[in-house]
């Protein structure tokens, strides 16, 4: 197997008697996209900055392209990095700012001044090289900044929730834009969020982090559909969480308030009687029996909440509630509250979560 | 509404009264060294006198000097500060404010038991020694008002985020501080440096108890000997405070304009 180009090997972070990373690993391919993607306080940008070189682990090491850059300053380190709080020097124009690390490294002014024009070009921003970051929206200002930090060919670029102060719509297209950029440019990319949407949508892999630990690191594919733990679970998308027992490990029958599910292979080392979480996907189920869903529950409709072209149907079943968004149809009213109601998925995507 | 405005021009009409009425007076008077007709008679002999000159000069010196120490002194501590040592500002804060409570008189005594010529340190031994020690007292006595206008000036931009992204981006801490945190707050030092140039132009307590040939011991040897002189000097040395807190305001309005916030 190839060397892994950033291999971050049992880190470790304590501040006092606080440990805020716990032997965090993880291993990133060359021109890898890759997010850390956890609540706040889960330690991801401690992980960041200590890749970046503005904390020392307290045990473990970094590793890039086979060198152990655990102890090396950050300015010795060829890593690139966009601040959420863009960090443009504001006594700088666009221009200087993109070039600032070229004029550190000592390259010819005229060498800045292409690169400068080459990077303005790759973020479309051309016609800004002389303003000042003040005369910028909060959009532009970052798209600056990931100019400036990729100006120098950086190893490695880090991406700290560079997108969490923006809007809404500037932070879809901007998000968009660095994707495309990284892929272009084929950079080697850790991006920091707290935001899932943003994660799944443009990375190769996504660790979900929570209480200073990987707890899962996969594919968007992977994470969002075959959750590792009850945290990812619940994190990423939206969950339904039923609580059941198992009745009879072997066949894998397990009881869900008075009824019988099947999920065959999914029991590994549980015993009869133990007390499971089984978790569905909103969109696994469907209200009614449905050719193609092998497992159906009945229960009674508790809430119908329509919101135009979606209508939001939650489920009591026993002690617990599934909730479902069903498309809107012209021809067919909404269930009515109270009315006895069935719902079917397939058993394969309910998972049994640990 | 009416009766508060009223109020409001009342207070400010006897302020205004209160504070001109003493200047004009002393221009009137600085200007009546002729019989009979107002002249700048006053204004000539003072300007003209080589101890003026001679006073003035040493005074400016020694402030400018007092200003390159105070910066020195007081951008790498207030940055370092406000980087790493957050937890400290309320103690260095107590300690910048000193000079404030503690009286010059009582600085300059201690100096002189601490460094007279029989001390391990002799600054007082040689001029240039109690040239420097001036400078020092100078500085510290500046403290309050360098320290405040740095802290201020650092207040507005975000020195940690600043600094790591210079850092991240190849740069030592020489490059850090001259090209990114000291252009940003250059106004702020500015200020603190004009406040000091106002206080060390009029110092009195620290330059005559060291016995040095200060403006400061000048005005007041003039004050009690002339009778017109001394309220020319008075409104020399008004306009050059005037002019220094007039230049602050001009060179605020230069000061970059910052996208980031402050902590």
């Amino acid at each position: 197997m190839a060397e892994p180009f950033l291999s971050i090997q049992h880190v470790r972070k304590s501040f006092g008697a606080t440990t805020v990373v716990e032997d965090f690993n993880l291993d990133v391919e060359p021109g890898e996209f890759v997010s850390f993607l956890g609540p706040s306080g889960c330690g991801k940008t401690t992980v960041l900055r200590m890749v970046a070189g503005f904390e020392e682990p307290s045990a473990g090491k970094i590793v890039v392209s086979g060198k152990d850059i655990t102890r090396l300053k950050p300015n010795q380190r060829n890593v690139g990095m966009v601040f959420q709080a863009y960090a443009l020097f504001p006594n700088l124009t666009v221009a200087q700012n993109i070039g600032f690390g070229l004029k550190v490294a000592g390259m010819p002014k005229a060498a800045i001044d292409a690169r400068v024009a080459e990077m303005l070009e790759i973020i479309k921003l051309p016609q800004m090289a002389d303003r000042y970051p003040y005369q910028l929206s909060g959009g532009q200002q970052q798209r600056i900044a990931l100019a400036r930090a990729i100006a120098p060919k950086p190893k490695l670029l880090l991406l700290d929730e560079p997108l969490s102060a923006l809007d809404a719509k500037v932070r879809v297209s901007l998000r968009e834009e660095i994707r495309s950029i990284q892929k272009k440019l084929g950079i080697t990319t850790i991006f920091v969020t707290h935001d899932q949407e943003e994660a799944l949508s443009i990375s190769d892999r996504i660790a979900v982090m929570y209480g200073g630990k990987a707890e899962q690191v996969g594919t968007p594919f992977e994470i969002y559909n075959r959750p590792a733990t009850k945290f990812v679970a619940n994190f990423v998308g939206t969950l339904n969480v039923l609580e059941g027992k198992v009745t009879d490990p072997a066949s894998g029958k397990v009881r869900i308030n008075t009824q019988e599910v099947s999920l065959k292979g999914k029991l590994n080392g549980s015993k009869s009687g133990d007390t499971l979480s089984l978790a569905l996907r909103p969109e696994a189920i469907s209200l009614g029996r449905q050719p193609g869903h092998d497992t159906s529950l009945s229960g009674e409709i508790a809430e119908v909440h329509f919101l135009g072209s979606v209508i939001r149907v939650r489920v009591g079943i026993g002690g617990n509630t599934v909730s479902l968004d069903t498309f809107n149809n012209s021809a067919t009213p909404p269930p009515a509250v109270g009315e006895k109601a069935d719902i079917s998925f397939s058993s394969g995507d309910m998972l049994v979560l640990h | 509404m009416k009766t508060g405005r009223f109020w409001a021009w009342l207070v400010f009409i006897l302020g205004a009264v209160y504070f001109f009425i003493p200047l004009i007076a002393t221009v009137e008077f600085s200007m009546r060294m002729r019989r009979g007709a107002y002249s700048f008679d006053a204004y000539q002999i003072v300007l003209g006198d080589e101890r003026f000159q001679a006073t003035f000069m040493y005074s400016v010196l020694a402030a400018i000097f007092t200003i390159i120490l105070g910066v020195l002194v007081v951008v790498p501590a207030a940055y370092w500060i406000r980087l790493r040592l957050p937890q400290l500002r309320p103690i260095v804060e107590f300690i910048t404010l000193l000079p404030l409570v503690i009286p010059a008189i009582v600085i300059v005594f201690g100096y002189i038991r601490m460094y007279g010529s029989n001390s391990p340190l002799p600054f007082l031994a040689s001029n240039t020694g109690a040239n420097a020690l001036l400078v020092i007292g100078y500085a510290t006595l500046a403290l309050p008002y360098m320290y405040r206008a740095v802290d201020t000036g650092l207040r507005t931009i975000d020195v940690r985020t600043l600094t790591e992204a210079a850092q991240i981006l190849g740069a030592g801490w020489g490059t850090i501080i001259t090209r990114v945190i000291l252009p940003n707050v250059l106004i702020a030092v500015l200020s603190g440096a004009f406040l000091t140039f106002a206080i060390v132009i009029g110092e009195f307590t620290m330059a005559s108890l060291l016995n040095r040939p200060a403006f400061g011991p000048y005005l007041q040897n003039i004050g009690a000997n002339r009778a017109y002189e001394p309220a020319a000097l008075a409104i020399i040395a008004f306009a050059i405070t005037w002019g220094c807190m007039s230049l602050i305001q001009i060179l605020s309005r230069f000061a970059p304009k910052s996208a980031n916030r402050p902590n």
